[in-house]
């Protein structure tokens, strides 16, 4: 065992885990975070995506003491300070860019990771961008609709809500 | 995943020592490591962890004009900091996997592990880069040994590699539809003394020049060189996701592209 | 103008708010005190008998609980199939024991072997690696056809062969069919495969379970679609519990897709392993692990012929299909090749003679169940694919031959037993052709052709059979359970209301869609009403979701429920205006006297009925309805879809450049909620076609074991898709007028991609009439080189 700490959403957290605890379980078991989800063992789905010092990193496949000493965001900490939902995840709401909910926090996190970086992407660039995110009920359109919408653009002329 | 024992030296010097100790294994990114170990295909004692080691981090240039880049640097990190200095490898690494997985695989990760389908062993060939390591310089062309397998001894630690700038280089890649590693990679550079082709994700030995096609794109750098070429599909990977002759085929319509882009 | 509440409106789903902040409740999310975990050994080879197995060095090792075997397992029952089908003589179909724990011998990579407990999972799965197993392996039975022949290895010792059951359906008459084709101007005639897939819904299946030992009561929550058909079965079937004391609690449930739908082993286990272990039980399976014990999806192999007249009229229809199990039966698996794929048959098609054959396998796989559309994809992609064949063997417009065709008089009785009850497939494909813009695609086509790519536009129509069904005519087909689904409307003192229902969303937005319905037939604001759902202890005894079902089913038992709680009302109401209970009129949360100015407030009947102050002595206190409603018939939505893919032939590659799909789904709810699911459908028809493959070895090894090798489509690789709803032709047997909406594009999808990519190809001048799917880069470029 060994100590790790960081702080998760700006509250300073720390707890004892094994070399082989990962991000995501330290997050799941230890701190009883479970918004952060695993859909799958080979770093594709995307479920996991927290941001580790303000990058979108898959958190099953980084080793909690990886994390030592970082900042960690995840998806509950997302929505404002008066728990409002953020814009994106108004967006994700208004557009109806998530169904059964379970790739949504990861969705939500590459979202804000990519706004971050490009805060106006054109479609191709938000479909390029969730290559790492897979979704199994949207087919993808309303959460392309959702991140554009949210970066501000117009998606009245997009087909269908 | 078994259980091991983490650690995160800040030296060089440090690692090698803590990679002494018996069946301790080092620790990129772990992009594919993490995968592996879930899967208990390795049970290393401990995992050396190298991206808290400062001088195998960025991207910088040598006097010589070479772009050298810290072993422990993410493909994010390249794809950023070398869009300049060398935009063909930039691109390539901006082709890896996902955002998230580069903003956490490594280079020296990636070159170490070799995998046959993966972008970097194309970028570090194709452009005849060098292997730096803890201990010595290791040419691409002789780094390379086969999928997986690499002329890097136990406890060896890839700390820089360093890459001459070509005139002009282009990676294409066309995906493997589920892993999106390479169906077929082709890295081809273009030097002032000659042509350098290399392929990923086609051949059961892992990354290999073509050698036809350096020859004839050195006497005439043009798509129509290539005419007729085409590697030896007996020597190609065939599985669900393409044939030989499929990736035969690909190998040579990808450094055509590579040719077109550089044109 | 859009509604902005109430039945069809976008209304935005209140479910979101906690999915998108991360305080979701899925069954991972759920830790019982004091548990301990579960790692299964599962088979590594396809099959074998075991020949020993000793778990006395695995008991032995650090926090282990208890090691299970097969043994353990020998006083209770098997995974129950749902379905029994009888062959075409007759005969039932042959139904093997299908075990907890392997007894005897392996059938398939991932078939459970043992089962470790201990206080981690990690020291599960190190206890189990000390497992010392013996296996004899067996020749693998992979190949159907091969599998079919006398002498094949058997995968069931004690069955007579490898065929569940010879089925047919339509004509019985082989005479009457040959001479329908011997008498044919045209026959055309295709070999197909429906490639397997496997749903993988994004949250892989988890199951905990608890027991107490003072009340003797177990709960199991679980991944599923159905929580009461679980519990039913497990109780009933596999472990011989009393069903009160047994409570099944399906939470927020990450999509089903039918995966979830069935009673698997792990269930079953956890609750029994629970008890025997005397502490709480869980199991998360890995993806790896699901690749290999989800059931999967399609696997067929047909032959499809279509016999057409000299004006090109559809005269005759015959396919003989070879539909895989897998090892075991699932729960539904038996009906999916059969009842919910031969009967699609005629598709929207006045086909007078159809003849459908299926033999159903088993073979070494994983077992085969519904996976999203469930036979009718199956059904669909023949017909469409064989239509579209003909076309071009004909040199005739594909939607001109279709049009020729259509069914236009309802009810219309099929020759394969369905009453399509309405339907308007003209004007649906005119509301296609106008939002595809066909008339614009020689231009696009011109545009791709200009920059080296092939440009090619396939057309598809499906109808569907949902709203799965009525229970008399299921039972005569041989369903072991009902179909009905169950709502109970509670309405609570201040006038809001709780509504438990049967149904389970697990994706599908009922707890936005289902209060728009009462909410509107009472004329209050949706967010005073709530749906309560997944928890045996909390519902009616209802069906669950799949098929397309929940708002024509459950919502419909719904809609009565509400009536029965309105027409009580009404009677309070008359109480206090004093008026008589036939001039009681509701709207807009009023009860009102007809003709006068005289009302009372829905929230003081409701407070009324629990504070019976002044009240009508002969109506009792309170107000809470339940209603059952068995459907009468199936639904039938139908829809035209059309896909424009670019193909580069250089590298075989295909990319979807636009996708639209005009559907009739009768009346809607919620407009938002049903283009997602069309969307959805979609995307999943999309990777069925272009990238999912499932495939085996011959060996019986799984190669496509994980997302490094099954291909999920990825934003990508899709476009925007185009929808159109406003085809409606309303269901005539449901008070909603609805059909469902769920399966639909993963349904009609597949042979529109396929005949896009086909389209593309021979406008490149080269005759190719069929490609399999998944059209991989790989097998365009083999066909056009071939």
């Amino acid at each position: 065992m060994a100590q790790v700490s960081m702080t998760v959403n700006g509250v300073a957290v720390s707890g004892d885990v094994e070399g082989r605890t990962l991000l995501s379980g330290f997050l799941r078991d230890h701190l009883g975070m479970t918004g952060t989800h695993v859909g799958c063992d080979t770093a594709q789905c995307g479920a996991c995506v927290v941001h580790v010092d303000g990058q979108a990193v898959k958190s099953c496949n980084m080793l909690a003491l990886e994390a030592d000493g970082s900042e960690v965001g995840t998806i509950e900490g997302q929505a404002t300070a008066d728990g409002s939902l953020n814009t994106i995840q108004q967006a994700f709401q208004d557009h109806h860019g998530l169904q059964c909910g379970f790739c949504t926090p990861g969705m939500v996190m590459s979202a804000a990771a990519l706004l971050k970086d490009n805060p106006r992407p054109t479609e191709a660039e938000i479909r390029h961008y969730l290559e790492g995110n897979l979704c199994r009920c949207t087919g993808y359109h309303n959460i392309v609709k959702a991140i554009m919408a949210a970066s501000g653009q117009d998606v009245g002329s997009i087909a269908a809500e | 995943m078994y259980n091991f024992e983490f650690e995160k030296p800040s030296t060089i010097a440090d690692a090698v020592a803590a990679l002494g100790a018996e069946d301790a294994q080092a620790l990129g990114g772990g992009q594919t490591l993490i995968p592996t170990l879930k899967q208990r295909l390795a049970a290393p004692s401990a995992l050396v962890s190298l991206s808290g080691i400062a001088e195998m981090q960025g991207v910088c240039i040598e006097d010589d004009g070479s772009v050298a880049i810290g072993g422990a640097t993410t493909h994010a990190t390249v794809a950023r900091e070398a869009a300049a200095s060398y935009p063909a490898l930039a691109a390539l690494a901006g082709q890896i996997g996902d955002p998230a997985v580069r903003n956490r695989g490594t280079i020296g990760g990636s070159v170490a592990n070799n995998d046959p389908a993966a972008c970097y062993p194309a970028g570090v060939l194709g452009s005849g880069a060098t292997v730096v390591t803890n201990t010595r310089q290791i040419a691409a062309d002789d780094f390379f040994q086969g999928m997986f397998t690499t002329a890097l001894d136990e406890g060896e630690i890839i700390t820089q590699i360093r890459f001459p700038v070509p005139q002009a280089a282009s990676y294409q890649k066309f995906l493997q539809p589920a892993s999106r590693f390479a169906l077929v990679g082709v890295y081809l550079a273009r030097f002032a003394d000659g042509v350098r082709v290399a392929v990923t994700g086609a051949s059961e030995d892992g990354v290999f020049r073509w050698s036809e096609a350096e020859e004839a794109l050195t006497k005439e750098f043009r798509a129509d060189a290539l005419m007729g070429l085409k590697v030896n599909p007996m020597n190609m990977i065939g599985d669900l996701h393409g044939s030989k002759d499929y990736r035969a085929h690909l190998v040579s319509v990808m450094t055509k592209r590579a040719v077109q882009a550089c044109s | 103008m859009p509604k902005d509440s109430g039945i069809g409106a976008s209304s935005k789903r209140r479910e979101d708010v906690r999915f998108l902040t991360g305080a979701g409740n899925y069954t991972d999310d759920i830790n019982v005190a004091g548990q301990a975990y579960v790692y299964f050994l599962r088979s590594d080879i396809a099959h074998g008998r075991i020949t020993s197995i000793d778990t006395s060095a695995a008991e032995a090792m650090p926090g282990v609980v208890k090691v299970f075997t097969g043994k353990d397992f020998e006083g209770v029952g098997g995974i129950p199939c749902g379905w029994e089908v009888t062959d075409k003589h007759g005969a039932p179909m042959q139904e093997p024991a299908h075990p907890i724990l392997a007894q005897g011998k392996v059938r398939h990579v991932g078939d459970p072997i043992a089962a470790v407990v201990a206080d981690s999972l990690e020291q599960a799965r190190d206890a189990a690696e000390a497992i010392d197993l013996d296996i004899e392996e067996l020749p693998a039975v992979i190949d159907m056809k091969a599998a079919a022949q006398d002498g094949a290895t058997l995968v069931h010792d004690d069955l007579k062969n490898n065929i569940c059951y010879d089925w047919q359906l339509g004509e019985a008459d082989d005479a009457k069919v040959n001479e329908v084709f011997a008498n044919a101007a045209h026959v055309t005639t295709l070999d197909l495969v429906n490639n397997r897939l496997v749903a993988n819904p994004m949250e892989p299946r988890v199951a905990v379970a608890e027991y107490s030992r003072g009340t003797e009561d177990y709960t199991l929550y679980t991944t599923s679609q159905n929580p009461h058909v679980i519990r039913l079965l497990m109780c009933a079937f596999v472990l011989g519990l009393p069903e009160h004391k047994v409570r099944v609690v399906a939470p927020d449930v990450g999509g089903g897709f039918g995966t979830k739908i069935f009673h698997y082993a792990e269930e079953a286990f956890v609750t029994f392993a629970a008890k025997a272990c005397n502490r709480p039980v869980k199991w998360s399976a890995s993806r790896s692990e699901a690749f290999m014990s989800d059931a999967h999806g399609r696997d067929h192999v047909s032959k499809i012929e279509l016999a057409l007249d000299a004006d090109n009229n559809f005269v005759g229809l015959r396919t003989n299909t070879y539909a895989n199990l897998g090892a075991y039966l699932s729960t539904f698996s038996s009906s999916v090749p059969t009842w919910l794929h031969g009967t699609l048959m005629a598709g929207n098609y006045k086909t007078p003679v159809i003849q459908v054959n299926v033999k159903a396998m088993f073979t070494n796989t994983v077992p085969v169940d519904a996976y999203r559309g469930a036979g009718r994809p199956e059904a669909t992609y023949q017909l469409e694919r064989v239509v579209d064949k003909a076309a071009r063997e004909l040199g005739v417009d594909p939607i001109a031959l279709r049009r020729q065709n259509f069914i236009t008089q309802f009810p219309y009785d099929t020759p394969v037993a369905l009453t399509y009850d309405t339907g308007d497939y003209h004007g649906t494909m005119d509301k296609l052709e106008a939002a595809a813009d066909l008339a614009g695609f020689a231009a696009r086509r011109a545009e791709s052709e200009a920059k080296g790519k092939l440009r090619g536009l396939g057309i598809n129509c499906y109808i569907e059979a949902c709203g799965i069904a009525p229970s008399n005519i299921v039972g005569m087909l041989g369903a072991r359970a009902g179909l009905y689904d169950a709502a109970t409307v509670r309405v609570n003192a201040t006038g809001s209301i709780s509504v438990m229902v049967g149904a389970h969303s697990h994706g599908q937005g009922h707890e936005t869609a289902f209060p728009q319905v009462v909410a509107d037939m009472i004329g209050i604001d949706e967010s005073m009403v709530e749906i309560v759902h997944g928890d045996t202890s909390k519902i009616p005894f209802g069906m669950g979701t799949y098929g397309s079902r929940s708002l024509a089913v459950c919502g419909s038992a719904m809609v009565k429920a509400t009536e029965k709680v309105i027409d009580k009302a009404k009677k309070i109401a008359a109480h206090l205006l004093e008026a008589s209970e036939a001039d009681i009129e509701l709207k807009d949360g009023q009860f009102s006297v007809a003709g006068t100015d005289k009302s009372v407030a829905w929230g003081d009947v409701t407070l009324t009925a629990y504070v019976p102050h002044n009240y009508p002595l002969e109506v009792e206190p309170g107000l809470e309805e339940t209603a059952f409603y068995d459907p009468a018939n199936f639904t039938f939505p139908s829809g035209a879809y059309a896909c424009e893919v670019e193909l580069d032939p250089e590298t075989g590659k295909v990319s979807i450049e636009a996708f639209t799909a005009a559907d009739d789904f009768g009346n809607i709810v919620n407009p938002m909620i049903v283009d997602g699911q069309v969307h959805g459908g979609i995307g999943q028809g999309i990777g069925q076609a272009l990238l999912e493959n499932c495939a085996y070895d011959e060996n019986g090894q799984l190669l496509s074991a994980s997302f490094m090798d099954y291909a999920m489509p990825r934003a990508d690789d899709v476009p925007f898709y185009g929808v159109d709803h406003s085809s409606q032709t309303p269901c005539t047997h449901n008070p909603l007028g609805v059909k469902g909406c769920g399966e639909a594009g993963a349904i009609g999808s597949p042979p529109a991609v396929v005949n896009a990519v086909l389209d593309a190809m021979n406008s490149g001048g080269k005759a190719v009439d069929h490609i399999d799917m998944p059209v991989s880069p790989s097998r365009v470029w083999a066909a056009m080189n071939s």
